[in-house]
């Protein structure tokens, strides 16, 4: 059997992994690419669905909305990632094209995962997205705990990675077919077999847990944080995570509806152990990095909410859109986060510095400690972080609709806990100066992605409905 | 489509931002903008025509469909009044930062924050979209904590950020109480929310959404026993501030128990309606034997704000019309009241260099004469002396009381009217203490103190005028209030 492929649907992947291979040699390829990929992005927004890798009616690659929206975000997170990592890559002596060439080999692997219509392209997918970030996880050689970090990494997601392939060969088993609509329609239909498929799912559900880092499969990410460099801690916290939240969402709801009923409650305490564990514990760190990966366990628990209220019988499609449509303002505004504490750089023993090291910062450098405090008020969802309120109004909304009130209570509750650390970071930058702390000019690379992101949230502010309401189907 | 709400919101939006890139204008553009401010609330109280039922002034747009958020605006007799008071304490506010020794460090950055506050009470009170109310509700919170925390007294740290999580917690909880009632009848619009009478939501739902609802606002209003934020953030608060908070922010929490709890879940209100009232009441003894312990001047106003809303609760409670204009009569003589109160104990602290009652030491009569009468009136009115503005509010509340809606248990609420009247008899008791100890005496020190100033009196003299005006006409407030009270809460 000959099958045509679409290329222009493949393209954005495509072009980013040729320019991956140019990056290691070239200097502005990786730029290029990215702008490239971009422009086929606009092309495809502009056109209908596309499908290609089809069998028979079920497609292996789909363009659909919720393709383009995770795509264009994460092309534009990945942008934000790469101009921030100009100075860091100059300042602590990392190999430059190395460096554009594993960030674009991980960014192809998400743009492709957020196509993937079917089990294997998800998992393979997956594992692009991740081998390329071991290796920038270590890329400090000379650093004892950027190797730990690599190796930990590593180890926690070859383990997940296994307990993945194991649900996924039970579901398989089960179902007979490795398409998410086909899986979805036999699973529809009583069989003897629900048992093993239950199984399998939840396994599936485990393994994606630790791609996303909700508690109890967190352990790796805050020693992994600290231990990389600070863009590449950037990558993980909004990239890597994104497409694990697109695969959970497309497994999830296209594939295992029928058993909502299984997995719904298990996600909803997930993402209730998630939210408050990674609020808990973000109250006591000191260090900038460390209190953004604990507030991104945290917020993974918020991400996860609406999915959990699966279990009430609403309908899945509104809720995968809440999902969505957090992650995609969540990942504009906390990548913000990380382009503005690569300015703060890699003071002591940790990157990104200490919070007390941000006293101050609004007396010389009033512009970023103002977006600081944006993107800060984002994450806490208060206005004038407007867009991070519409985002925690969606999640509200979407676990209330389900039913699981208890939850949205929980989550009320830790939104106060997220507002104290996240209050406690921005004071600080509006404190006196301390007497001899000097913060260095801004590279303009990295001036470029503060103003990229804080434009990008400014938007999300103004006009949300551009990401909410988006789901599978369409 | 009305152009006036929209001004409203935009002429202050606007200034909040120009003002960011001034320095010595700054304070000049902020009186500016308050004052413009003020001029189109006094158009809009002129504009709407009181007897005619319904919202007026409406702007209603689709705003983000997939939230269901539109920006609906509009105004009617409850909500004048409030966003009348709201622009006149702001522009006062203005005045009083326009003094030259009365200029803040960083002036820009102080007008813009009082601005943005500015933008969000006047869109809480204007806001006719339960989520377009919460957006504005929230707005309020971060530039109110920078100005305690940036412009504050010695504690002003930890006060300031009791004051953001405390409320924060209590907007939480509204918010899903809002989306809660959202979910049971797929709108999000005030106006046709309160016309269906709770229609749709079965009783168990309406208690849950309004004990969520009302417990979120209760933070705000502030309720006893979740007050504990108040008598800190006020008193640390730098004198603007403790104005906009008392005289305003606690209004944000009282209207919306009038416009959102009461009409859209009448059988929950009906249900939780003797608690608020019980809560009421506990607030206002507990406030006065609070204030009977206090030595210093801020608190001691502060925690009077406590027994002041402790009225209001009550006259909430009731669940009667009556009831309804006396909380929101009450509302805005505390408002009034209040604000010049904060007013005054600022520019004691000023002449005096504390706050502390101990530490002024009294005998001020003597040596700033002019402003120890403005003392006194503004006591007095706030405790309640008949032919001031303080007086009617927590009279008709208390009538309200012996006369409680339908299927409330009036027996309980007759007990809520003798402990309200023990209450207003100590608060007149503590406020005596208090004149005795700050006004009376003979003063231990000091001539040429400086009394009051002509851009003082610029701030204070239309508070004063309004609490005689208001005390001695009370029709002014009550006309608009009591026909809207009677078309918007129909179902009472």
């Amino acid at each position: 059997m000959v099958q045509t492929v679409d290329y222009l649907a493949i393209g954005p992947p495509l072009i980013l992994a040729l320019s991956a291979l140019a990056a290691l040699f070239l200097r502005h390829a990786a730029f290029v690419g990215l702008v490239l990929a971009g422009a086929g992005e606009v092309v495809l927004l502009t056109g209908g669905p596309r499908r290609t890798f089809c069998v028979d009616t079920s497609c292996s690659f789909v363009v659909d909305d919720f393709t383009l929206l995770l795509q264009t975000v994460m092309l534009i997170a990945g942008l934000v990632v790469l101009l921030m990592a100009q100075g860091e890559i100059r300042d602590t002596r990392l190999p430059a094209g190395e460096f554009h060439f594993l960030i674009l080999a991980a960014l192809s692997g998400a743009m492709t995962l957020a196509a993937g219509r079917d089990l294997v392209t998800l998992v393979v997918s997956l594992e692009v997205v991740s081998l390329p970030v071991f290796a920038l996880v270590a890329l400090r050689r000379y650093d004892g705990r950027s190797s730990e970090a690599g190796v930990k990494m590593f180890l926690v997601s070859v383990v997940s990675t296994a307990v993945m392939l194991f649900g996924i060969s039970l579901v398989y088993g089960a179902t007979g077919s490795l398409f998410l609509d086909r899986i979805g329609a036999v699973l529809a239909t009583p069989s003897p077999l629900e048992s093993v498929a239950g199984v399998g799912v939840v396994l599936v559900l485990a393994g994606f847990g630790f791609k996303v880092s909700a508690v109890p499969f967190h352990f790796w990410a805050p020693d992994t944080y600290q231990g990389s460099p600070v863009a590449v801690a950037g990558f993980l916290s909004v990239i890597s995570k994104a497409a694990g939240f697109a695969g959970l969402v497309l497994v999830l709801v296209i594939a295992f509806e029928p058993f909502a009923r299984v997995w719904g409650p298990l996600v909803a305490v997930l993402a209730a152990v998630s939210m408050t564990a990674g609020n808990l514990v973000a109250l006591r760190q000191r260090t900038a990095i460390r209190l953004l990966a604990w507030s991104s366990i945290a917020q993974a628990g918020y991400m996860l909410a609406p999915l959990g209220a699966a279990g009430g019988g609403a309908p899945l499609d509104d809720l995968a859109a809440a999902t969505i449509g957090y992650v995609a303002i969540y990942a504009l505004m906390n990548i913000g986060v990380f382009a503005t504490i690569s300015v703060v750089g890699w003071i002591g023993r940790y990157g990104g510095g200490e919070l007390d090291d941000y006293r101050g910062l609004a007396r010389t450098h009033p512009l970023v400690a103002v977006a600081l405090a944006f993107f800060l008020a984002c994450l806490a969802g208060l206005p004038p972080g407007l867009a991070g309120l519409f985002a925690k109004i969606v999640v509200f909304q979407g676990t209330i609709l389900g039913g699981y009130g208890w939850l949205a209570v929980i989550m009320a509750g830790n939104t106060v806990i997220g507002l104290f650390y996240y209050l406690a970071w921005a004071t600080r930058l509006f404190a006196p100066l301390p007497d001899g702390v000097r913060f260095g000019r801004i590279a303009r690379p990295v001036g470029v992605a503060i103003g990229i992101a804080a434009v990008g949230t400014a938007v999300m502010s103004v006009v949300p409905q551009l990401v909410l309401g988006i789901s599978t189907g369409g | 489509m009305s152009v006036l709400p929209v001004l409203l919101l935009a002429v202050p939006l606007i200034g909040c931002l120009a003002v960011l890139g001034m320095r010595r204008a700054a304070v000049l553009v902020g009186v500016l903008t308050t004052g413009i401010t003020f001029a189109i609330a006094v158009a809009i109280a002129f504009a709407v025509d009181y007897t005619r039922p319904g919202t007026h002034l409406v702007t209603d747009a689709p705003w983000i469909p997939p939230l269901g958020i539109r920006f609906h605006l509009g105004v009617d007799g409850v909500s004048v009044p409030l966003v009348v008071l709201t622009a006149l304490l702001c522009f006062l506010s203005m005045i009083y930062v326009a003094r030259r020794e009365g200029t803040p460090e960083r002036p820009h950055s102080f007008v813009s924050l009082v601005l943005l506050t500015e933008v969000g009470m006047l869109g809480t009170f204007t806001a006719l979209d339960l989520l377009l109310f919460f957006v504005f509700f929230e707005v309020v919170l971060v530039p109110m904590y920078a100005l305690i925390a940036g412009w504050g007294g010695a504690g002003r740290g930890p006060a300031a950020r009791q004051f953001i999580l405390y409320t924060l917690l209590g907007s939480g909880v509204l918010l899903v109480g809002l989306l809660v009632i959202y979910g049971h009848t797929s709108t999000l619009d005030m106006v046709e929310l309160a016309g269906r009478d709770g229609a749709g939501m079965s009783r168990a739902v309406q208690v849950i959404a309004f004990v969520l609802v009302a417990g979120g606002l209760a933070v705000k209003v502030p309720m006893w026993p979740l007050h504990t934020w108040l008598p800190d953030a006020h008193s640390e608060a730098p004198t603007v501030g403790s104005v906009l908070l008392a005289g305003v922010l606690l209004k944000m929490g009282t209207y919306g128990l009038v416009r959102i709890a009461v009409p859209v879940l009448p059988e929950g209100a009906l249900a939780v309606a003797p608690f608020l009232g019980a809560f009421g009441v506990i607030g206002i003894v507990y406030a006065a034997l609070a204030c009977l312990a206090q030595r210093d001047l801020k608190r001691l106003i502060a925690f009077s704000s406590v027994g002041h809303m402790g009225f209001v609760l009550l006259g909430i409670a009731t669940l009667t019309p009556a009831g309804m204009n006396a909380a929101l009569f009450a509302n805005i003589a505390h408002g009034l009241i209040t604000g010049l109160l904060f007013f005054l104990a600022g520019g004691m602290a000023e002449r005096f260099g504390s706050t502390d009652m101990d530490r002024i030491g009294g005998g001020t009569l003597a040596v700033t004469p002019r402003l120890s009468v403005l003392l006194i009136i503004a006591a007095v009115a706030s405790f309640g002396l008949p032919g001031l503005a303080g007086f009617w509010g927590e009279m008709l509340a208390m009538l309200a009381a012996f006369d409680p809606a339908a299927g409330l248990n009036r027996p309980l609420y007759l007990v809520f009217m003798v402990v309200a009247g023990l209450g207003a008899l100590l608060t007149a008791a503590y406020f005596l203490v208090m004149l005795r100890r700050v006004v009376q005496g003979t003063s231990p020190r000091r001539q040429g103190v400086l009394d009051v100033t002509p851009v003082e009196y610029l701030a204070w003299a239309p508070l004063v005028v309004l609490v005689f005006v208001v005390g001695l006409w009370p029709g002014l407030v009550l006309v608009p209030t009591v026909d809207a009270v009677r078309f918007y809460l129909g179902g009472l």
